[in-house]
């Protein structure tokens, strides 16, 4: 009706209206830097996949369409290290959370000096991947190597074993470096939620007469499922992706005793230049692990809402 | 007071067992240490030196003088320096967003962010060296910290959006009531709020990329040598020289092992806050 009614109304929407933008406006930076550097090298990896492309002869690249991928599913070498993906992942992963529980259960009772210890046990977290594949490298060494000699000593070994040379024990003793290199992380989650469980739980238990056994049955374990199964699921996802300790350690040998899929690409393309082949592999391997990234993606998804 | 029997009961069920624990997790590198204070001569001769009197510090000497190790840890120092400074740039703003505000397609976001963290480096790794190679970053510090840059900023927007959704909502508003814009009660009051939250999640990106293998191999080279690639340089051609080689993975994990240490109870705390609610 008046003049002065009219200004605040016409104030008050300008005002939303920047409100409502202000939370796209601080989300940009980190947005269009993470389009840069991740989804747009993503969509190039997958047009690349689609050309015969060499690094060294760019101009002889052509578009192929999806031969490479039929290439891939006719190369046996694929369905080696496919396998040796699964096993790869079908041991660490459990390995890691059966050693992760077993410490958390430990490291969870009352003693003296168990801070230092939780800090201790961390360790192997924290150290580089390269330190840890040469550190294992020295201890698996067939001549000079600490592994051999105290296996000798107890005489649970006759000869020196090649642990990383020998293409039937190789695979696995590389599943022990990462196994002991992700334990603690294991070890770590499950000491927290260890934590969230209340005391009076376990009280009542007791009363009851429960054994040590069926506390752990029906008391920890429920307690800490979700923390298994958040933990396992990112695991899983983290061992498959992990090249960098296989790689220093064997790098792939002997053979293809030790390649993994997501390996396999990346001596593909380094080795031999075949950047077409290589990324191809690689989106494979990433069409195989959506699978597992979804459902820890959905997982996660119910818990943001709030 | 604890009586005696209890005393050795706890040492039998518990002190016992976490000593186990605590020397499988870090025996194999007391003994990478072990093997980098013995001589070279004693290695060859009599292997690692298990008594600190034949311990010396010539493989350290032999790694500062004979090899560019320092300036190495130069350039992992410069790489994950500026990765650091890049991821926590662009994280603390987006963290803000997603804490305080509840707009279309905040989830989206949010999952994009933690998508991005799960892509396999392989995949990656190929076209981030096509595309370094198009613009001439091929062995330039930018390159690494770009590369890393990859991992560290999703890492650190959902790091820092639990530690600001820890800070109460009313802080805001109660700046805002005394005249402060958004922007301001961001920089002035949940900033320095947020500060042990965001020091801890600077020590974790810094951690992660001083420890990075994979692309500083791929995208660095003779100009730009990590530590963590110049660690596996000092593999001799011929024969391993275990001594040196443990001396300089000793010297390169120390950094990031000591950080690790000293931030550990913070880091835990931000690192295990997801999984548990999860």
């Amino acid at each position: 009706m008046s003049f002065s009614a009219a200004l605040p109304d016409q104030a008050a929407p300008t005002r939303t209206w920047r409100n409502r933008l202000l939370p796209y406006g601080l989300l940009t930076p980190a947005v269009v830097v993470t389009v840069v550097i991740v989804f747009l090298p993503m969509i190039e990896a997958v047009v690349t996949s689609l050309y015969a492309f060499v690094l060294f002869r760019p101009n002889a690249a052509r578009f192929v369409g999806l031969d490479n991928y039929m290439k891939l599913i006719q190369d046996p070498v694929f369905w080696i290290t496919l396998k040796h993906t699964a096993i790869w992942i079908g041991l660490t992963v459990p390995l890691q959370m059966g050693l992760g529980l077993i410490a958390a259960l430990i490291l969870n009772r009352e003693f003296p000096w168990r801070g230092l210890a939780r800090a201790l046990v961390i360790i192997p977290w924290a150290l580089p991947s390269v330190v840890i594949a040469l550190m294992w490298r020295w201890i698996y060494d067939a001549n000079t190597g600490v592994l051999n000699e105290i296996l000798l000593r107890l005489s649970i070994i006759q000869s020196a074993i090649p642990w990383l040379a020998d293409p039937d024990k190789a695979l696995y003793a590389v599943v022990v470096t990462l196994t002991w290199q992700g334990f603690p992380f294991f070890a770590v989650m499950i000491l927290a939620g260890l934590q969230g469980i209340p005391k009076s739980r376990y009280e009542a238990a007791s009363i009851d007469g429960a054994s040590a056994w069926r506390q752990f049955r029906h008391v920890t374990l429920p307690g800490i499922a979700g923390v298994l199964a958040t933990a396992g699921l990112l695991r899983i996802i983290w061992v498959a992706n992990s090249i960098d300790v296989i790689f220093v350690m064997t790098g792939g040998g002997p053979g293809y005793a030790t390649q993994t899929l997501p390996l396999y690409a990346f001596i593909k393309a380094r080795q031999n230049l075949d950047f077409g082949y290589g990324t191809t592999i690689a989106v494979m391997f990433t069409v195989l692990l959506g699978v597992v990234v979804a459902i820890y993606i959905a997982r996660m998804s119910r818990e943001v809402e709030r | 007071m604890i009586g005696k029997p209890t005393l050795t009961r706890r040492i039998l069920t518990t002190d016992l067992p976490a000593l186990g624990v605590i020397l499988l997790a870090i025996g194999p590198f007391m003994w990478m240490l072990m093997t980098s204070f013995t001589p070279q001569g004693r290695l060859a001769a009599l292997g690692v030196a298990i008594s600190p009197a034949n311990w010396s510090f010539e493989n350290y000497v032999r790694l500062v003088s004979r090899t560019s190790f320092l300036g190495n840890m130069g350039h992992s120092f410069i790489v994950a320096a500026g990765t650091t400074a890049l991821g926590l740039f662009v994280s603390v703003t987006a963290a803000y967003a997603f804490s305080r505000f509840r707009f279309a397609g905040r989830r989206i976001l949010m999952m994009q962010f933690l998508l991005v963290n799960m892509f396999p480096v392989v995949l990656l790794i190929l076209p981030l060296f096509v595309m370094m190679r198009r613009f001439g970053l091929l062995d330039t510090h930018a390159a690494l910290i770009i590369a890393n840059a990859t991992v560290a900023i999703p890492f650190s927007v959902w790091m820092l959006t639990s530690y600001i959704n820890a800070i109460p909502r009313s802080l805001d508003e109660a700046a805002m009531t005394d005249g402060c814009s958004r922007m301001q009660a961001l920089k002035r009051v949940i900033l320095p709020l947020a500060m042990p939250g965001i020091v801890s999640t600077g020590i974790y990106i810094f951690i992660t990329a001083w420890n990075e293998y994979l692309y500083a191999l791929t995208l660095g080279g003779r100009n730009v040598r990590t530590v963590t690639v110049a660690i596996q340089t000092l593999i001799g051609e011929y024969q391993i020289e275990w001594g040196l080689l443990s001396a300089g993975g000793v010297v390169g994990a120390l950094p990031a092992t000591i950080l690790f240490l000293i931030a550990q109870r913070r880091l835990i705390g931000g690192l295990t806050q997801g999984a548990v609610k999860g």
